[in-house]
């Protein structure tokens, strides 16, 4: 319909040029960009949602593992063991050190090989277990740096007084400690997921079929690639913006708890 | 007061050093049962360190501490277990800033299984009637004046129904408006037979209630006596330059 409306513009002056005619220009290609987004979404949108729940999907399972890794190393980093302490360290320049596609490709590709020369021929990792294992390590290596800031931010103080009533050190981490500690990491928390989220994107060249290998697919079939790489961007953008305002909501009833 | 001549603390030769920095040089003293010893000193005369030492909250270099018949210095003995028995209460309060006034006083005896929730529900708002603090009980640190968080802070540690309490500088971080609240609280506790260690700089709850001073310098003991010999007539040329100071 708004092409319509466009054309019958352009048909009504004489002749079409100069300022008048570049604006008709960019109302005809914006109306054939917009029709064309159409017939990419109701031809190509249930494999687009597919592809928008497996990049959910990786960042879910990553999320969780990453938690788990960076509570492990941030509290060995904490801790008074050197021995875990060096462990730590070496985890969080190791894999930091490392671009996630290179970390990427050693899993999916060198890990199998590495394994079935140890004799267990056949063995391959699939793309989401890969994609996986290569997220949670890398997201795991920053998780475990805001988890030490965290747990460092809290006044030394409470552990004394908890350590003098007789509880333990571990005890005293996980009651007194880690509950003050994740009020201030939230917000770093958050972040870190959406970094996480944006990052499965490098996992399109593993072969996942996560959002931006679909976008790859799609591109290359309609060779639209402005309209195909546009609703991509906003399929992100819309995910990510709604995750920011959760953040913001958070830690505005966090901050309104503290002030109670 | 009501001592008697049970050794409560016994404490030989102590030694504490950080790094190359040797912060108590050779401490030797035996605390009595009911007995309420001040810590007077200037600043870095060791005697925090001192009092952190006898929880083991500071582990001690070299030298034997017995508290109530454990010897805490042993690394065989449980120390979670020794420091059920030692209360102590820190300048900074340092209350469980995510848990109310009644959540603090909680914590520990139920999470050791001491007591029942119920139970230690009941001698939390015991211990809050005691220190004056019923009504704050289901309010959080924030909520609270200096002088009340120290009070909520005794009343945690008395949860645990310690033999002995450590008071490590109770009322330096109080406005002074408020250390009087804090000082009535410990006056109660000592009346009560309650064997108590405390640094301080109030001198004149030294003189009202406490049985022994101990003056400390340079991580030594200089003197010790009752309120009178040591306040009043001290001997030490250091304990007299100390006291003109603060007096």
């Amino acid at each position: 319909m708004t092409e319509n409306v466009l054309n019958l513009l352009a048909a009504d002056g004489e002749a079409v040029g100069g300022i008048q005619g570049f604006f008709v220009g960019i109302g005809n290609a914006i109306a054939d960009s917009g029709s064309t987004i159409l017939r990419i979404l109701s031809s190509y949108g249930p494999l687009l949602i597919k592809a928008l729940g497996q990049t959910l999907l990786l960042t879910l399972l990553s999320l969780v593992f990453a938690m788990i890794i960076g509570l492990i190393f941030a509290l060995m980093n904490v801790g008074k063991n050197r021995f875990f302490n060096l462990i730590g360290t070496i985890y969080v320049d190791a894999v930091r050190g490392v671009p996630l596609i290179v970390l990427a490709f050693f899993i999916y590709f060198g890990i199998p090989v590495c394994i079935q020369a140890m004799g267990v021929p056949g063995f391959k990792l699939t793309a989401l277990q890969a994609g996986t294992i290569a997220l949670a390590m890398n997201c795991g290596a920053y998780m475990a740096e805001i988890f030490r800031a965290g747990i460092e931010s809290v006044d030394k103080g409470q552990m004394e007084a908890s350590r003098s009533l007789g509880l333990s050190y571990s005890k005293s981490m996980r009651l007194v400690l880690l509950p003050q500690a994740i009020r201030t990491m939230i917000p770093s928390i958050i972040n870190q997921f959406i970094i996480t989220l944006k990052d499965t994107s490098i996992l399109s060249v593993i072969g996942f079929p996560e959002l931006t290998n679909m976008g790859s697919t799609i591109a290359g079939n309609t060779l639209k690639s402005l309209e195909t790489w546009a609703i991509i961007g906003v399929m992100y953008m819309i995910v990510i913006i709604t995750l920011s305002r959760v953040a913001k909501w958070l830690e505005r009833r966090i901050s309104i708890e503290d002030k109670r | 007061m009501k001592t008697n001549d049970n050794v409560m603390i016994h404490v030989k030769n102590l030694k504490k050093s950080f790094g190359k920095l040797e912060v108590l040089k050779d401490i030797s003293v035996d605390i009595k049962e009911g007995e309420v010893v001040v810590l007077l000193g200037p600043s870095g005369s060791g005697k925090s360190t001192f009092l952190r030492c006898l929880n083991q909250l500071e582990v001690a270099t070299d030298g034997l501490i017995v508290v109530d018949g454990q010897e805490i210095t042993d690394k065989h003995t449980d120390i979670n277990k020794a420091r059920e028995n030692i209360g102590m209460v820190f300048q900074h309060f340092n209350l469980f800033n995510h848990k109310t006034v009644l959540q603090n006083i909680m914590l520990a005896p139920v999470e050791l299984k001491l007591m029942t929730k119920d139970k230690a529900k009941e001698k939390g708002m015991q211990l809050l009637e005691r220190v004056g603090m019923v009504d704050k009980a289901d309010a959080y640190p924030v909520q609270l004046s200096g002088g009340q968080k120290q009070r909520v802070a005794i009343a945690r540690a008395l949860a645990m129904e310690p033999d002995v309490m450590l008071f490590d500088e109770p009322t330096s971080a109080l406005d002074p408006e408020m250390v009087g609240e804090v000082l009535a609280v410990m006056k109660e506790l000592a009346k009560g037979g309650m064997t108590m260690v405390v640094v301080t700089h109030e001198i004149g709850f030294a003189r009202e209630v406490a049985d022994r001073i101990i003056f400390m310098d340079g991580g030594y003991i200089v003197e010790q006596g009752t309120p009178d010999e040591v306040i009043n007539n001290p001997k030490e040329p250091r304990t007299i330059d100390f006291l003109n100071k603060v007096l």
